[in-house]
C-alpha cells in the first residue's frame, strides 16, 4: 500500500464522509461546514471539485450516491434534522467549460425531530428507496415512485427502535430468496444490556418491516454497520463496529410452513472478532467483493481485514497518519517518497523477498 | 503446518493525525481513500483537511509488468482449454512446455525491466527485476520437481540446467578472461576454471585449462592428467540405453580414479588443479572454499550432488538441501525468505512455497499462476492438499480482482474470473458493473462481455444508465437505442414523450433514422410504437404516398395507438391530405376522421378551462378542419358513385 495521491479538499471544517460513486470517477465530501463537494476525476486521473455547495443547516454526516441508473443522485443527512436528496443538472455550456456542475435540492426530509445520523439508498432492485435513521430512535424508509420525479419521495414505513439510531446497512442481496432488509445499530449509552443491533425484515403480506432478530451479544454501543455483498450465497455477513469489530453470519432458519408470515428467523454465528484497535471502533466497510474488510477506531488506526481459503481472518495491513505536517510543497512529494521508499531495496536476488512484505496473507 | 505469522504492513499516511484523532476511510475500486476526521461527532473543527488516495498495487501500473500480465493471460487462458480426456500423466509434455513458456515471458519481461533500470537509475525497476529474477528462479526450480518431476539421474542434470541458467555471471567473467590480452594471466583465469568445473561444465572448463596448458610445457603431464580426468566424468544419458546402476558403477570408477591421484600427489605441484581434484572427489571443505564462486547455498548443494551423489533421488534432496544450506550460511545470518521457500521446494512442501511466496513477494502474478498450472498437473491433490482447488480458486480471484481495478487490464481479468468455478461469475458481476463508461464504445464493450455470459441484470443496467445519461444530456436518439436495449418500456415511452413534445415545438423529428429503422423493438412501449408508427405517416407523406399515409393516420386514432392529447395534431396532419385535389379519404373513413374529431371536441367539451387559453386559435382549426372534411365527404361520395357506376 502506498499514498498515491494527496487531495486537498478545502473543507472549512471537518469533513465526516467522503463517497465514491457507484464506478469511482466520482466523489463526495460533507464537512462541518454545511456543505457538500462533489469531486470528478479526470483522465489523467487528477481529482477536481466541480461543484460546492451549502446543503444544510448543521453539520453534515454522511453523504451518499444514489445507483448511476437513477441518474446523479446524492442523499445527505444532518444535524439539522434533515436529510435532503440532490440531483445534477447539466447546466449551461458555459459552467461546463469551466468544468462545474449545478446541482438542485430536489427534497428535503424533514420528519424527524432529531439530527440524521445516517442515510442509505437502498439496492438498486428495490426502486429508487431511502433509509434514514435518527438519534430519536426511528428509522424512516422513502420511496420515489417516479424515477423521473425526484422531488415526490413518499415516507413508507417509520420503524420505531426505541433506541438512539447511529447507522444503518441494507442487505444488498438481490436473491429472490432473501427479503429486503435492514440492519440498524445504536450509539445510546443510557441503557446497557440490550442488543445494539437490529436486524428488520420486508413481509410481503403485512408490507411492513418486522423485526427479524437483535443481536443479542452486542450490548455496547455500536458505530457503524455494514452486510458484504452477498456473493449468491443463502448466508448474510454483517461487520460491526463497537468495542471491537465483530463480523457475523447470519444463516436463515428454513421456516416451519411456506405459509407462514413471520420475519425469517437466523442463527446467528460469530464468524470473527477483532480488538486491535484496542478501543472504540468508528467505522466499517467492505470493499467491492467483500475480500477486505476496513475498519477505523479510536487508536487513529484503518486496519485492513482479510480472510483466507480456509476463511481465517486477520489483519493485512495499517494506515496509520504520521502526524507530521503536510504543507503545500510536499504534497506531490510526498507520493513519490512513499513509493520510493517502498520501492528502494536492494537488488540482489536474495533480497527480493527482502522487498515489500505484501498486503496478503496464506495463513494455512 | 507451521504457521508463518506475518505483520501486517504499516502504511504511513503524511500529514494525518495531527490535529484529529480519527481516520476516515472510504472504499473505491482500485483504491482506499483516507481522510483525517473526528468520528466521535463532536471537539473542535479545523479547516483545509486532505484526502489521500492510497493504493493496494504498484505493479499493475508498470508498462513494462503489462506485457508480463497480457503474454500470460494467453498462456493461462491455453492451459485452461487442454483437454481433460487426456490422463494427466500423457500431458506432462504439455504442462512442462507450459511451464517455460510463462518463464520465458517472465524473462522477457525481466530483461527489457534490465535494460530500463540501467538506463534510467530508478531504484523501483532494479527491485522489480530483482524480484522477477526471484520469481524465475522459484518458478524454474518447481518446473524440475513438480510438474517434470524428473527421476534420479535426470534430476541432477536439470537441476544443473537451473543453476547454470540462474549463475549466468559466469559466462561473463569467461568472455572477459578469453578476450583479455593474456587469459592465462588474467586475475579470474582460475575463477573461471573453477566455476565452470562446479557447475560441471567439463568441456568448456578443459577449454580454458588448455590455453595454460600449452604454454607451460614442464607441468604438461599435470594438466594432461587433470583434462584426462574432466574429460572422463561420466555423464548419465537418459534417453541413452545405459541403466542408472551401469552409470553408477562408472562413475565411481572415475571418482576412485580421482581419489588416486590425490592420493599419489599427481597435482602436488599444482595448488589450483589440486583443488579442482579435491572438488572432483566431492570433498565438503574445498568445496565450501569456492564460497565466492559459489554465491548461494543452492549453488553448494548442486555441485556437491554433482561430485558425491550423481543419482540423488527426489525423496532424498531435502536432506542435502538442508546441510547445505547449514554449510553454507553463517550460523548467525538467518535464512532470507527466498531460501526458505527454495528450501520448501526441496522438501517438495507445495503449499508451503504458494504460501511463502504470497507473503514475501509483491504480487498475485506468480502465486496465482503457478498454482493454477500446479492445479492442472492435478499436483495439488496428491499432496495431500484437500483445498487443492480453493486454493487455487482463492488465488486466481484476487489475481483477477487485482487487475480489475486497472483501466485497461480489467479486460483480461475477465477470462480468469471465467475459469473460477465457484466464485468467478459473481465476482465478475460485482466487478464488471464498476467498470466506468466513459464512452459508448467502452459501454458496448462491456456489454458484449456480459451479454456473452448472459448477465442480464448487468446488460439492463449498464444499458439503463447509458439511456439514463443520454437523456439528461438531452441526446434523445442514444437515450432511445439504449433503453430499448435495456428492454426499459417505462423509459422507452418516456422517452417517445420527449421526442413526440420535441415534434411539437419544432415541427421536426430528430433521430430520424433511429426511428424508421425500429423494426420489432418498436413494441416496447405503447408510446413507441405510435412514435414510429406517426414518423412512418411523416416518411409516407413526404415520398407522395398519400393514400397509405392517410391510412396510416386513420388507424394511429382508430387503434387507440395514439393518445388523445396528440389527435389534435394528426387531425391538422391529415389538413393536407383533405386538400389534394385528388380525393384520399374514402367516404368511410372521412366519417371516421369525423367521429373521431367529434369525439376530441365532446371531450374538450367537458372540461372548457382546456380550451379557454387559445380559443380563438382552437377554434379556428376546428372550423377549418370541419370544412374540409365537409369538402372531402363531398368529393368522396362523387367519386365512389362514379367508379361503381
Amino acid at each position: 500500500m502506498f499514498v498515491a495521491k494527496t487531495i486537498a479538499a478545502d473543507h472549512k471544517d471537518l469533513i465526516h464522509d467522503v463517497s465514491y460513486d457507484f464506478h469511482g470517477r466520482r466523489m463526495a465530501t460533507c464537512s462541518s461546514d454545511q456543505s457538500v463537494k462533489v469531486w470528478d476525476k479526470s483522465d489523467s486521473g487528477e481529482w477536481h471539485c466541480t461543484a460546492s455547495w451549502k446543503t444544510h443547516s448543521g453539520s453534515v454526516w454522511r453523504v451518499t450516491w444514489a445507483h448511476p441508473e437513477f441518474g446523479q443522485v446524492l442523499a445527505s443527512c444532518s444535524f439539522d434534522r434533515t436529510a435532503a436528496v440532490w440531483e445534477e443538472i447539466v447546466g449551461e455550456s458555459n459552467d461546463k467549460q469551466r468544468g462545474l456542475s449545478h446541482w438542485i435540492k430536489r427534497t428535503t426530509l424533514v420528519d424527524s425531530r432529531t439530527s440524521v445520523t445516517d442515510v442509505k439508498f437502498a439496492p438498486k432492485h428495490m426502486g429508487l428507496v431511502l433509509a434514514t435513521c435518527s438519534a430519536d430512535g426511528v428509522v424512516r424508509i422513502y420511496e420515489a415512485p417516479d424515477v423521473m420525479n425526484l422531488s415526490q419521495w413518499s415516507l413508507q414505513h417509520e420503524i420505531s427502535c426505541k433506541l438512539s439510531c447511529s447507522c444503518i446497512s441494507w442487505n444488498p442481496s438481490s436473491s429472490r430468496a432473501h427479503s429486503p432488509m435492514i440492519a440498524v445499530g445504536s450509539d445510546d449509552s443510557n441503557v446497557t444490556y440490550t442488543g445494539k443491533v437490529q436486524i428488520y425484515e420486508y413481509n410481503e403480506n403485512t408490507r411492513k418491516y418486522a423485526k427479524a432478530e437483535t443481536l443479542m451479544t452486542v450490548t455496547d454501543p455500536v458505530h457503524d454497520i455494514a452486510f458484504a455483498p452477498n456473493l449468491g450465497r443463502s448466508f448474510h455477513v454483517l461487520a460491526i463496529a463497537t468495542k471491537d469489530v465483530r463480523i457475523f453470519k447470519l444463516v436463515p432458519l428454513r421456516r416451519e410452513s411456506s405459509t407462514s408470515s413471520g420475519p425469517t428467523k437466523f442463527e446467528v454465528q460469530l464468524m470473527a472478532q477483532f480488538d486491535s484497535h484496542n478501543s472504540q471502533v468508528w467505522r466499517v466497510s467492505w470493499n467491492i467483493t467483500s475480500t477486505l474488510l476496513a475498519s477505523s477506531g479510536d487508536d487513529g488506526c484503518v486496519r485492513l481485514w482479510k480472510a483466507n481459503y480456509m476463511d481465517n481472518w486477520k489483519c493485512t495491513g495499517i494506515l496509520r497518519g504520521d502526524g507530521s505536517p503536510v504543507n503545500g510543497s510536499s504534497i506531490s512529494s510526498a507520493a513519490l517518497n512513499a513509493a520510493a521508499a517502498s520501492g528502494a531495496q536492494n537488488s540482489t536476488v536474495g533480497a527480493a523477498s527482502a522487498g515489500r512484505k505484501k498486503t496478503q496473507l496464506m495463513p494455512g | 503446518m507451521e504457521e508463518l505469522d506475518v505483520e501486517p504492513t504499516i502504511t504511513r499516511i503524511p500529514g494525518a493525525g495531527l490535529n484529529q484523532k480519527h481516520l476516515g476511510f472510504e472504499w473505491g475500486p482500485g483504491d482506499l481513500l483516507v481522510y483525517e476526521t473526528n468520528l466521535k461527532l463532536q471537539g473542535p473543527g479545523s479547516g483545509c483537511p486532505f484526502i489521500h488516495v492510497v493504493r493496494r498495487d504498484e505493479d499493475i501500473y508498470s508498462p513494462i509488468l503489462r506485457k508480463l500480465f497480457n503474454e500470460s493471460h494467453h498462456i493461462f487462458v491455453g492451459l485452461q482449454n487442454i483437454k481433460d480426456d487426456v490422463p494427466s500423466k500423457n500431458k506432462k509434455p504439455q504442462f512442462v512446455s507450459i511451464s517455460k513458456n510463462y518463464r520465458s515471458v517472465i524473462r522477457a519481461c525481466m530483461e527489457e525491466l534490465q535494460q530500463v533500470a540501467v538506463s534510467s537509475k530508478v531504484p523501483q525497476y532494479s527491485n522489480q527485476v530483482s524480484i522477477l529474477l526471484a520469481i524465475e528462479l522459484i518458478w524454474n526450480l518447481c518446473e524440475v520437481l513438480f510438474i517434470d518431476a524428473a527421476p534420479a539421474g535426470s534430476l541432477l542434470l536439470h537441476l544443473l540446467d537451473w543453476v547454470r541458467l540462474h549463475k549466468a555471471d559466469v559466462d561473463e567473467k569467461a568472455r572477459n578472461v578469453l578476450q583479455s590480452e593474456s587469459p592465462t594471466r588474467h586475475h579470474a583465469y582460475w575463477d573461471v576454471v573453477m566455476s565452470f568445473v562446479l557447475q560441471g561444465r567439463m568441456d568448456e572448463a578443459r577449454q580454458v585449462l588448455q590455453k595454460r596448458a600449452s604454454l607451460q610445457a614442464e607441468s604438461r603431464a599435470t594438466y594432461q592428467l587433470m583434462d584426462n580426468l574432466l574429460h572422463k566424468m561420466p555423464v548419465f544419458n537418459p534417453s541413452g540405453t545405459q541403466t542408472l546402476t551401469e552409470f553408477d558403477v562408472k562413475w565411481r570408477h572415475w571418482h576412485e580414479e580421482c581419489d588416486r591421484c590425490l592420493q599419489d600427489n599427481s597435482f602436488a605441484s599444482n595448488n589450483h588443479l589440486e583443488t579442482i581434484c579435491k572438488v572432483l572427489v566431492g570433498d565438503e571443505d574445498s568445496l565450501l572454499e569456492q564460497k565466492e564462486l559459489l554465491g548461494t547455498w543452492y549453488h553448494l548443494l548442486i555441485s556437491r550432488l554433482l561430485f558425491s551423489h550423481p543419482t540423488v533421488k527426489p525423496a532424498e534432496l531435502h536432506y542435502y538441501a538442508q546441510s547445505s544450506m547449514d554449510m553454507f550460511l553463517d550460523s548467525h545470518s538467518a535464512p532470507e525468505p527466498l531460501d526458505s521457500i527454495l528450501l520448501a521446494a526441496f522438501e517438495f512442501d507445495l503449499h508451503q512455497v504458494i504460501k511463502d511466496c504470497s507473503i514475501a513477494l509483491n504480487n498475485w502474478w506468480f502465486v496465482a499462476h503457478l498454482t493454477d498450472l500446479l492445479d492442472h498437473c492435478k499436483l495439488l491433490q496428491s499432496h495431500n492438499l484437500h483445498f487443492g482447488s480453493n486454493l487455487r480458486e482463492f488465488l486466481v480471484l484476487e489475481y483477477a480482482s487485482g487487475l480489475f481495478s486497472h483501466h485497461s487490464l480489467w479486460q483480461l481479468a475477465v477470462d480468469y474470473f471465467d475459469h473460477c468455478p465457484e466464485f468467478g461469475r459473481v465476482y465478475l458481476e460485482l466487478q464488471i458493473e464498476r467498470v466506468p463508461l466513459e464512452t459508448e464504445r467502452k459501454a458496448l464493450k462491456v456489454l458484449r462481455i456480459c451479454e456473452k455470459r448472459q448477465m442480464n441484470e448487468q446488460v439492463r443496467s449498464i444499458c439503463k444508465i447509458m439511456a439514463k445519461r443520454a437523456l439528461s444530456n438531452n441526446r434523445l436518439g442514444s437515450a432511445l437505442s439504449w433503453s430499448i436495449r435495456a428492454k426499459d418500456a417505462a423509459f422507452a415511452t418516456l422517452i417517445s414523450e420527449r421526442f413526440l413534445q420535441d415534434y411539437c415545438t419544432r415541427g421536426s423529428f430528430s433521430d430520424l433514422d433511429l426511428i424508421n429503422n425500429l423494426g420489432p423493438a418498436m413494441l416496447l412501449s405503447d408510446r413507441l410504437t405510435f412514435l414510429g408508427k406517426y414518423c412512418e405517416f411523416h416518411r409516407l407523406y413526404g415520398e407522395n404516398k398519400f393514400t397509405e399515409a392517410a391510412k396510416l393516420l386513420l388507424s394511429l386514432m382508430t387503434a387507440k395507438i395514439a393518445p388523445r392529447s396528440f389527435w389534435m395534431t394528426l387531425l391538422i396532419d391529415a389538413l393536407p391530405l383533405l386538400e389534394q385535389k385528388e380525393v384520399i379519404f374514402s367516404v368511410d373513413q372521412t366519417h371516421e376522421l369525423m367521429f373521431c374529431l367529434e369525439e376530441l371536441t365532446s371531450d374538450n367539451e367537458l372540461k372548457p378551462e382546456g380550451l379557454a387559453q387559445d380559443d380563438d386559435v382552437e377554434c379556428t382549426k376546428l372550423e377549418l378542419l370541419r370544412l374540409a372534411l365537409a369538402r372531402n365527404l363531398a368529393m368522396a361520395i362523387v367519386k365512389e358513385g362514379t367508379v361503381e357506376a
